[in-house]
């Protein structure tokens, strides 16, 4: 068995394979910036989530760091039980605020968190207790309407 | 019709059979190696170009319709998860099935025509181990790498006509682009489409050249179903696949 | 040389569907002789070689090879016995993407643990009974039809086998290369003690090299001797066959109506 050019071609389609696999993970994929190896899960109950979908980023103070894993109905209160994945290098106060906000007018839907000033620390598993809802455009207009006609009436009296 | 079942349950039985005695191949791996030249090294060319022009055509078509919007800097974002989702499986798939899979029925389809097969019959070498098992496997290792490689060229023509040519901010380009796709649902699923066209695409090849009538006309045919069937079976399988893979996502 | 039966074939019937292509063939083939297998085309000579070789199962009757019915015999059973016979196809079969050499080397590398200098001698030394070590190198491409079929030829007696068969070794050579692979069936056959069945058409050269010839027609053995016996042969198919004519017992006219019925010249015509 001697080495011929074409083990050399081979190698070489063989290398730039892996190198594009590589590349595809690494700088065009999020490979690079986000892994899910060394982080840690949080859970939060909410009202109502609106569009929030699994995969959503996971926000604070504009800083994605981390991302949503899963999306349960808790069948005995009724909330939007919402796991999430959070970079182990960010750690968050006990009172720290989730709530799920819209990113633009008309943008996906995502998850911030507003860090609050307790010493402790939430650790993995622990649950986010202050929560706030997504606003749904229905409500709104509704609790809109209703405010201008409770309005109209006051200025009747 | 009855015809037509007959022949896929016979493929069904070839393929199993190519697998089982596939452990030659991987004992004598200098078998796949030469055989990774002709269906992976010889493809090269033709997945690089076309990557680069359809990347190119990506993002002049995105920029023209982002622009609208005032989201220009989201064409990174178009032309990669177009690519990686879609394009560098299918289009590399049905690249690779016109170049090397033809080639493949060929090649087989003459040696059978011209009792190369039953010649190796004769010396006690079985041909489904001997000829028929590498090939297949040659297809199936080079698969991924092309479509990758699709791909990254194709992100790259991308970049070229929408960050040098047009001006799109290269910072917003690439960061929107990695925020978009993620690692898990983009990528592996698009390399497991990929992998999934390539095990399609060299079991018909290789199917066709030992199926094919041992005539130059039985040969030139089954060189010409090699193409259209694995065409069709690209396509299908990506709509099963991706209606699978992508339900329910973002 | 032994006298003793290599190949006997008993009653050996075959069949395509409803087509009968061999009828009860018996043969007796020794070793260490030239057996020649001729008839027109299309008369199931090929057929009989691959039931030779177990590539096809016969009707009923059997192939029995040192004493084994190759038939019954089991896939890897079948492989082994394999390894001791060998093909030459009529165009050679020579391995394309292979060179001359690795053609050669083929079985070797397969079938034994050889070492690679052993194999280059070896390769080289067949290659030089077939008069072609020089062109070890070139590619089945690059040959002529008469060196691809002594390529051909030093490839089935790479591992020095007991038994070959020539499917129409003669067939697309010119004079010169004709002589030159018959001889080498003949001298290669008396040097390694080995049995070559030789299926051809070609009456002249083969009466030269063979030891004895079967004539097979219509799937019957219509007649068979040594090459004496057949030159001198007053059967009707025998004399048509070796001396070439048009018309005899295989008709020139494929079976047709009457001539002038179908030109339809009759009385109503006139």
């Amino acid at each position: 068995m001697q080495r011929t050019t074409m083990d050399l071609w081979v190698g070489f389609f063989v290398m730039a394979g892996i190198g594009a696999l590589l590349l595809l993970a690494l700088k065009i994929g999020n490979l690079g910036t986000y892994s899910a190896a060394d982080s840690y899960t949080l859970v939060g109950s909410f009202e109502n989530i609106g569009g929030l979908k699994v995969r959503a980023p996971i926000k604070s103070a504009g800083v994605v760091v981390g991302r949503v894993t899963d999306i349960q109905l808790n069948t005995e209160t009724f909330d939007a039980a919402v796991t999430m994945n959070i970079d182990s290098r960010y750690k968050f106060p006990q009172d720290t605020f989730a709530s799920i906000l819209t990113s633009g007018l008309l943008g996906e839907q995502y998850i911030g968190l507003a860090a609050g000033g307790d010493e402790a620390f939430l650790k993995s598993g622990d649950k986010i207790m202050k929560t706030n809802s997504a606003l749904v455009l229905e409500d709104m207009i509704g609790r809109f309407l209703f405010n201008k006609a409770s309005e109209g009436n006051d200025e009747k009296k | 019709m009855v015809d037509s079942i007959w022949r896929l349950g016979y493929a069904s039985r070839f393929f199993l059979l190519t697998l089982l005695k596939s452990g030659t191949s991987f004992r004598r791996f200098d078998l796949i190696i030469r055989e990774l030249y002709f269906t992976g090294v010889l493809s090269l060319i033709i997945i690089i170009v076309s990557g680069l022009f359809v990347g190119m055509v990506l993002g002049l078509q995105g920029y023209e319709t982002l622009q609208r919007f005032g989201a220009e800097s989201a064409v990174g974002t178009m032309v990669a998860l177009s690519l990686v989702r879609e394009l560098g499986p299918v289009v590399a798939a049905l690249l690779f099935a016109s170049r090397a899979g033809s080639a493949i029925t060929a090649e087989i389809g003459l040696m059978k025509a011209t009792d190369q097969l039953a010649a190796m019959e004769m010396m006690a070498v079985d041909p489904i181990a001997r000829v028929v098992a590498p090939r297949f496997w040659a297809g199936v290792i080079s698969m991924p790498f092309l479509a990758a490689l699709f791909s990254v060229v194709g992100v790259f023509g991308g970049y070229l006509i929408a960050v040098v040519l047009i001006g799109v901010d290269e910072g917003s380009f690439w960061s929107q682009m990695q925020n978009a796709i993620d690692f898990r649902y983009d990528i592996v699923n698009g390399i497991i489409k990929t992998c999934v066209f390539g095990v399609a695409v060299t079991a018909i090849a290789v199917f066709e050249g030992y199926d094919a009538s041992p005539t130059a006309e039985g040969v030139s045919g089954a060189t010409t179903r090699t193409v259209v069937t694995s065409s069709l079976v690209i396509l299908g399988l990506d709509f099963v696949l991706t209606s699978v893979m992508f339900r329910g996502m973002s | 040389m032994t006298s003793e039966t290599l190949v006997e074939i008993k009653g050996l019937n075959f069949s395509y569907g409803q087509r009968s292509i061999l009828k009860g063939i018996d043969m007796t083939m020794l070793r260490g002789k030239v057996i020649a297998i001729m008839g027109g085309s299309g008369s199931g000579k090929t057929t009989l070689l691959r039931l030779i070789g177990g590539a096809i199962r016969p009707s009923s009757g059997y192939v029995k090879i040192a004493g084994k019915i190759v038939h019954e015999l089991k896939r890897d059973e079948l492989f082994k016995m394999r390894r001791k016979m060998s093909m030459l196809f009529q165009f050679g079969a020579l391995f394309t993407d292979l060179s001359v050499f690795d053609n050669v080397a083929f079985q070797m590398r397969e079938h034994t643990d050889l070492s690679e200098p052993m194999i280059r001698d070896l390769v080289l030394m067949k290659l030089q009974t077939v008069g072609l070590r020089g062109a070890h190198d070139l590619m089945p491409a690059q040959l002529s039809g008469g060196m691809a079929r002594r390529v051909a030829l030093a490839r089935s007696i790479a591992l020095d086998p007991i038994l070959i068969m020539y499917d129409e070794p003669f067939t697309g050579l010119d004079p010169i290369s004709l002589t030159v692979i018959g001889n080498l069936i003949r001298r290669l056959t008396d040097a390694l003690g080995m049995t070559s069945i030789v299926v051809t058409h070609d009456v002249q050269e083969s009466l030269k090299i063979v030891d004895y010839i079967y004539f097979v027609s219509e799937g019957v053995i219509a007649a068979h001797g040594t090459p004496a016996e057949v030159r001198g042969s007053v059967a009707p198919f025998v004399h048509q066959f070796v001396h070439g004519e048009e018309d005899g017992p295989v008709p020139f006219h494929y079976p047709a109506e009457p001539y002038a019925s179908d030109l339809k010249l009759g009385a109503g015509f006139a």
